[in-house]
């Protein structure tokens, strides 16, 4: 492991910063709150001062959202976001609070929520549960917590899916996230049904893990990287059986192709080329000529695509979009790329939420003129954000192309044979 | 002017660097009317040119045990009375497996004679203590080096002079020294800015010009015999030791990495050069070579990392015997009586010595000048801190109350001290940063303007750190410019100043031209020449000069 806590060298090239400050320009953050002093100043600049002396660390960094937009605006290739998460792990609050705690560990809170889904999404939706969590929690009354399932995804798939899967000759393997296993099954499912229609089985990892990304946000270092060793060693299992790792979420794959790496110094560079977006997966696999869609022909929809912040980190966002204009009856709207800003638990922290809509304003505007029922993107949390704020329904683009293929058809071009 | 500076002072010092600084405030302490006068600004010279090194004396222990004591005497002084300028770091001095082990034993024996503390530690803990040591090192030894910021040390004794009465004139220059039969009664001085002519009156002269001071001994009709020796160095973007780095073994080129503030420095090469190039001395491609190899051997990620610029300054030596290096010669203070030495009365050189020694320095001149005077009041100033280092600043007592201040208040806490108190913070716009690389806000800068004798782009950056960050002043020029304009210069100055400041960044820069430095040395170009077009005032002015 690469230690960079002991060593004085910034391992993110920030010398490389020639200050331009365009990164600012693309900051959501900045435009709303000016108590934050921004990425330049937070990240390369802020980072030789704390090289002399660790006191110099600016409480403003809290307000960093971890979009990585500021990385994607930089023409010098600076980490900038990873030099402002480095910093916070490094020097920021040593005991969190409860809340963030509840908050990042998205796997455990999942775990027990599940087991008692129908009370606790009713209990959460209560006005005075949710005012009693805003005054001994701090998490905001205003903001609408998603719903848990009542049957995990893993447990669906072990029960119905696991043997079937193996009968395919080729096979994926599904990192589903916490997301998909305990709140939205659904989008499992969807996948699932889209993988096998073109061919391929879907297997899972043994003891999958959060991916690690609320945990990083919230300076929880030591358990993310717990929880980032578990999930290499298993991508290292699947890697060497030949497969490929799928996720639907864009911040999961973000976290475990590049955060793993440069926020928690661990070495992921053997399977880093095998992660990929389930949409990104597909699109390769049609352009190759490798599968064949097949869509219904009944199919309608009038969709906005939303970029989410670390799918433009990942610069993939081009494969969802490919991938959804191929359905005929699509009309497909793109939103102009802005955060929503929910990134990921920042939003439902009471002192985050005038911050978090403000920043997503614009966006909802938009939405609401555009007057889509449907707005498509590959983040979870910004499906909860702008579901909240808006009035439109929120679809990952795989479960719009589960909807919008036809299996039977689909199955005939790929040669699909019953089992 | 000329009235105001008619009356006669009890002493004229000549020259703003350490050694004229320590002394105008020595002798305003001891109650003496002090006109303390310096060509450009305070602390241009040598004193703003070398490693900012708090020597231990470690370094000279072994060829030179008398400076070695001074050294750290004067460092242990330095460490209660200007705490805001100095950094407690340590030092290393490392043997590499092309050394001699067996130096080791002569260096600890030598400074242990000289009274350092120096302890031989196993090299794994060398490395424990700073990661960044070059990881093959043999032998190392803990000696007590530090960092001084010796631009904050000058502008802390100027400030303190004038506290206790002195006057301070930068910007003025000695034209000719006023002479009645074998006595020096004054100074004839030039307002550089005004390009007025006044004389001064005075009772003792104190030449301390540093290497120019062979130039204000000859203006006395004595001679000085001076070797220039010319250092340089190069400033790393960033810190990448937090303890000082030297190689244990007979003093050479490149064999100490310090660092300063937010930055490393490694030093230096020693170069014989003739007295005319003193002013215009540049960093040879031949040294940055030398530098780097011999740094790398210190410290390997010197390599990659990037370099901010190089400058270089020159020793003033006094010459005792025809070593071409420079390097031999005693670096020890040099005190002269010119009435005893030349028979001229009211003149005294004091020169020689380095920055660590400029207090003591200081000292022995200010004693020299308090018997010419009958006064016999002592020396107290290696016990009264400087301003900025007498209290806790009242707005960060505990480093819980530091970390909650804004960038820009950090900034100025850590370069004040307890004058930051003094730096008010009202409205957004005080704290709004200037400087954004070296964190310096817009009510600095206005502090500098009106309590620390900076009237232009420059002393802002010596005052300051305003410009000396990553990026060379390629943010902050224009904005300084305008809160300098606000402070009443000249705009049109001011602009001229925005070009000038600029153009001797890139001075600094040139050597080391390439990858990021270069980079950002050609977008700064493009920036303020083809989007502001400063390079159009030139030709305004050509055109408006051909006109007339």
């Amino acid at each position: 492991m690469k230690k960079y806590e002991d060593s004085n060298v910034s391992a993110n090239n920030f010398d490389q910063c020639t200050k331009c400050t365009i990164c600012t320009v693309y900051c959501p953050m900045l435009e709303v709150n000016p108590l934050y002093p921004g990425p330049k100043q937070s990240g390369p600049d802020g980072e030789r001062y704390r090289l002399k002396e660790p006191k110099y660390y600016d409480m403003g960094l809290k307000y960093c959202l971890n979009c990585k937009r500021c990385e994607v605006a930089c023409p010098s290739g600076v980490r900038i976001g990873d030099i402002i998460a480095l910093a916070k792990a490094k020097n920021g609050r040593k005991v969190p609070k409860l809340r963030d705690v509840m908050l990042a560990n998205t796997d455990f809170v999942g775990s027990v929520a599940t087991v008692v889904a129908p009370v606790v999404n009713t209990t959460l939706g209560l006005r005075p549960v949710k005012r009693v969590m805003d005054a001994t929690m701090a998490i905001d009354h205003r903001r609408t917590f998603p719903k848990y399932a009542s049957e995990k995804f893993t447990t669906w798939f072990r029960r119905n899916m696991a043997e079937s899967q193996k009968e395919f000759a080729k096979q994926v393997c599904y990192f589903h996230g916490c997301y998909a296993n305990y709140n939205y099954p659904q989008l499992g499912k969807d996948l699932v049904k889209v993988l096998n229609a073109v061919g391929y089985g879907v297997r899972l990892m043994e003891g999958e893990r959060c991916c690690g990304v609320a945990k990083i946000a919230s300076g929880l270092i030591g358990d993310a990287t717990r929880d980032a060793r578990r999930n290499l060693s298993e991508m290292r299992k699947a890697v060497a059986e030949g497969m490929e790792i799928v996720a639907t979420s864009s911040s999961c794959t973000f976290t475990l192709r590049d955060e793993y790496d440069h926020v928690l110094g661990l070495e992921n560079g053997d399977v880093r080329d095998s992660v990929s977006l389930a949409t990104r997966f597909l699109f390769r696999l049609v352009e190759s000529g490798e599968i064949r869609l097949a869509f219904r022909e009944d199919f309608r929809m009038r969709a906005a695509y939303h970029s989410a912040c670390h799918i433009e980190k990942l610069g993939w966002g081009i494969y969802s979009t490919s991938l959804l204009k191929m359905i005929p009856g699509m009309e497909l709207i793109m939103l102009p790329s802005q955060c929503c800003g929910i990134a990921g638990t920042f939003g439902f922290k009471k002192e985050n939420y005038d911050y978090s809509q403000a920043i997503g304003r614009p966006l909802f505007d938009r939405i609401e003129e555009l007057g889509v029922e449907i707005v498509a993107t590959d983040c979870e949390t910004c499906k909860w954000q702008i579901e909240m704020s808006t009035s439109a329904k929120v679809l990952n683009p795989i479960s719009i192309l589960a909807e919008a293929i036809d299996v039977e058809k689909t199955r005939e071009l790929n040669n699909v044979i019953d089992l | 002017m000329a009235a105001k500076f008619s009356k006669e002072y009890d002493v004229i010092i000549i020259g703003g660097g350490a050694t004229g600084a320590g002394t105008a405030r020595d002798c305003a302490l001891r109650g003496l009317k002090v006109l303390l006068v310096e060509r450009k600004d305070f602390a241009t010279g040598a004193t703003g040119r070398n490693h900012g090194l708090l020597h231990s004396g470690a370094r000279y222990a072994v060829t030179d045990g008398e400076s070695a004591a001074e050294c750290i005497a004067e460092n242990m002084i330095l460490r209660r009375v200007a705490r805001h300028c100095v950094e407690e770091t340590e030092g290393l001095f490392i043997t590499l497996p092309e050394d001699d082990l067996s130096y080791q034993s002569l260096f600890i024996e030598s400074c242990r004679r000289a009274g350092i503390k120096a302890e031989a530690i196993d090299p794994r803990e060398a490395l424990r203590l700073e990661p960044s040591v070059n990881p093959t090192l043999i032998g190392a030894v803990k000696v007590p080096d530090g960092a001084v910021d010796p631009f904050r040390l000058v502008s802390a004794n100027v400030l303190d002079a004038r506290l206790h009465g002195a006057e301070v004139l930068n910007y003025h220059q000695v034209e000719s020294l006023l002479r009645e039969q074998d006595r020096i009664v004054g100074v004839e001085l030039r307002n550089l800015t005004t390009g007025e002519s006044m004389q001064v009156r005075s009772r003792v002269v104190v030449n301390a010009a540093g290497i120019w001071g062979a130039k204000i001994a000859e203006l006395a009709g004595v001679k000085l015999n001076m070797f220039p020796a010319k250092g340089s160095l190069l400033v790393f973007g960033h810190r990448i030791n937090n303890v000082v780095i030297n190689r244990c073994r007979k003093p050479a080129d490149a064999d100490i990495l310090v660092p300063g503030d937010t930055i490393s420095l490694i030093g230096t090469t020693s170069l014989r050069i003739p007295f005319e190039e003193v002013d215009k001395n540049v960093v040879t491609p031949e040294e940055v070579d030398v530098l780097l190899r011999e740094g790398a051997k210190l410290a390997p990620t010197l390599a990659t990392t990037r370099i901010l610029r190089a400058y270089s300054g020159v020793r003033p030596l006094v010459a005792a015997d025809n070593d071409p290096s420079g390097r031999s010669i005693s670096r020890g203070i040099v005190c002269l009586d010119h009435a005893e030495r030349d028979g001229l009365e009211g003149f005294v050189t004091i020169t020689g010595g380095k920055l660590m020694t400029y207090r003591l320095m200081a000292e022995w001149v200010t004693d020299l000048v308090c018997r010419k005077l009958g006064v016999s009041v002592g020396c107290t100033t290696a016990s009264t801190p400087l301003p900025g280092s007498k209290d806790v600043p009242s707005r960060a007592k505990s480093r819980k109350e530091f970390i909650s201040l804004g960038v820009g208040e950090k900034g100025a806490v850590g370069r004040h001290g307890d004058k930051a108190d003094e730096i008010g913070f009202a409205n957004s716009r005080d704290a709004a940063l200037v400087c954004e690389c070296e964190q310096v806000s817009v009510a600095e800068l206005r502090y500098a303007i009106q309590s620390l004798n900076a009237t232009k782009l420059v002393d802002l950056r010596r005052r300051t750190r305003l410009g000396m960050g990553t990026c060379q002043g390629h943010i902050c020029v224009m904005r300084a410019a305008g809160v300098l304009a606000e402070n009443n210069v000249n705009s049109t100055d001011v602009l001229d100043e925005a070009a000038s400041f600029i153009q001797e960044r890139w001075r600094g820069v040139k050597p080391v031209a390439w990858g990021d430095a270069l980079v950002e040395a050609q977008f700064t170009q493009w920036f303020y020449d083809g989007v502001c077009g400063l390079s159009e005032l030139d030709r305004q002015k050509t055109n408006q000069s051909e006109e007339k």
